[in-house]
């Protein structure tokens, strides 16, 4: 067991720099057209290096997710390392999250007041706050933000250490970059989206509590007493924080790996931010869509 | 920035972040143990309890004063025995009449207690005796409509 792990970490030393070379330089310039090819041959040759460099580069992603993943016993072995990052993806988000979840659900308490107040079931206001925050707003938005917020800066910092060649200096003294960089920085991410989004739905609720029950006057106890009657625990919160815990992974893996892909000039390193928030932001959503099909199918 | 101050702030901030998850467990989702507070037991046996549910409210005068804690049907008598823990602050009559409501026209079902006017006191394992079923909306509207049609043929015949 022991032995196997070290000569497993032996081989991932040397790894990054063979297996985990980035793409650039290989396939990046498109392809050469030949030039007594026909435009329609030379329009699908486009096309397919489209195409098999898309796929290339998924599968340089799950490869690298792999390498991740098998490098993080520094990054929890020397949990300093790990807490500094959640100090600031983590830690550094809570202003913003407290603030637009306190928003969310106030805009929550409002709209919801005006649609329920139509049915005469404004009572119900409540549970329609918590539930959409729970079950939805809460893991989306702030996974939104999240990739906004610490996934570009986890990118920009991961890249611009690319350009400055730190990284290729940290494999020249024979320190795995993968682990001493990147590990630390998605195992924060994973934890601190959790609890971000936490700490977003509760504020929104809040938020609506505020909206709903002290300016417009809906009875305070049907408000947390129909949430309370309606909301259950393992349907619906602990869903809820599964899906964030999902989203964490998809964000963090995203912009460790935009960042160690990026080109090593300035351009490169902010097409490479760029790409982290659409691509996480559209992950994000996507993977909520499949992660509700299956959670709350029927029922 | 040195590290104990770091450490702070993600011991603040994880803090807040489980805070926030307990929270929504005990507040929200109700994933209370005890719900704070001693409670006493009471079973009452209903005809017919709609659609009410477990964890539903009782409430005496509008006040909630305990939950629903367990439904059962009772294999021999075909009644459903409902099973309720009440605060110990409140105590009710032995002729208390249980009834099942509902909040609005759409709203959730819940028991409620009209109190009687008899000196004893309810104790825990206590029966209530005096029971009302849910009205179901379909029986009292089909009553309604055979009234009605029963009606309408004898003013016919006039």
């Amino acid at each position: 067991m022991v032995d196997g792990q070290k000569s497993k970490s032996a081989a991932n030393v040397k790894k990054p720099r063979n297996s985990l070379a980035s793409p650039r330089g290989t396939g990046r310039c498109g392809p050469k057209l030949a030039p007594g090819k026909s435009l329609l041959a030379q329009v699908l040759t486009h096309f397919g290096h489209t195409v098999t460099d898309r796929l290339w580069r998924l599968g340089f992603a799950a490869h690298f997710f792999l390498a991740v993943l098998l490098n993080s016993g520094t990054a929890l072995r020397r949990f300093q390392l790990t807490i500094r990052e959640i100090y600031f993806s983590g830690a550094l988000s809570i202003i913003i999250i407290l603030v637009s979840g306190l928003f969310v659900g106030m805009v929550l308490g409002l709209q919801g007041y005006d649609t329920l107040e139509r049915y005469g079931s404004s009572e119900a206001l409540g549970v329609l706050v918590s539930l959409s925050l729970v079950r939805e707003l809460g893991p989306v938005v702030s996974g939104l933000l999240f990739a906004s917020r610490a996934g570009a800066a986890i990118t920009a910092e991961i890249g611009l250490m690319k350009a400055t060649e730190q990284i290729s200096a940290m494999e020249m003294m024979a320190v795995n970059p993968i682990a001493r960089v990147v590990a630390p920085r998605f195992w924060a991410g994973v934890i601190s989206m959790p609890l971000l989004a936490a700490l977003f739905s509760a504020m929104g609720i809040f938020g609506g509590y505020l909206v709903g029950v002290k300016l417009i006057g809906v009875d305070a106890g049907s408000f947390w007493a129909q949430m309370q009657a309606t909301v259950d625990f393992r349907e619906d919160i602990l869903n809820g924080v599964i899906k964030s815990f999902v989203f964490g992974i998809l964000i963090s893996w995203i912009a460790v790996f935009e960042g160690y892909d990026a080109d090593p000039t300035a351009e490169g390193v902010s097409r490479a931010t760029t790409r982290t928030v659409v691509t996480s932001s559209l992950s994000i959503l996507a993977a909520d869509f499949i992660l509700t099909a299956f959670m709350f199918r029927g029922a | 920035m040195n590290r104990a101050t770091l450490d702070l702030w993600v011991g603040v901030f994880v803090a807040i972040g489980l805070g926030s998850l307990l929270f929504l467990a005990l507040k929200v989702g109700n994933l209370s143990f005890s719900s704070g507070g001693e409670t006493y037991q009471l079973q009452a046996k209903f005809d017919n309890i709609g659609g009410l549910k477990v964890r539903g409210a009782v409430k005496s005068a509008g006040v909630v004063v305990g939950r629903v804690s367990q439904i059962q049907l009772d294999p021999e008598a075909f009644v459903a025995v409902v099973t309720m823990h009440v605060d110990n602050r409140y105590k009710f009559p032995s002729d208390t009449f249980a009834t099942i409501n509902t909040s609005g026209l759409l709203g959730e079902q819940y028991i409620g207690f009209d109190v009687g006017g008899d000196t004893e006191m309810l104790k825990d394992g206590d029966t209530v005796k005096k029971t009302q079923s849910a009205v179901v909306l379909e029986k009292l509207i089909s009553q309604f409509m055979f009234d009605k049609a029963a009606g309408d043929t004898g003013n016919g015949k006039k």
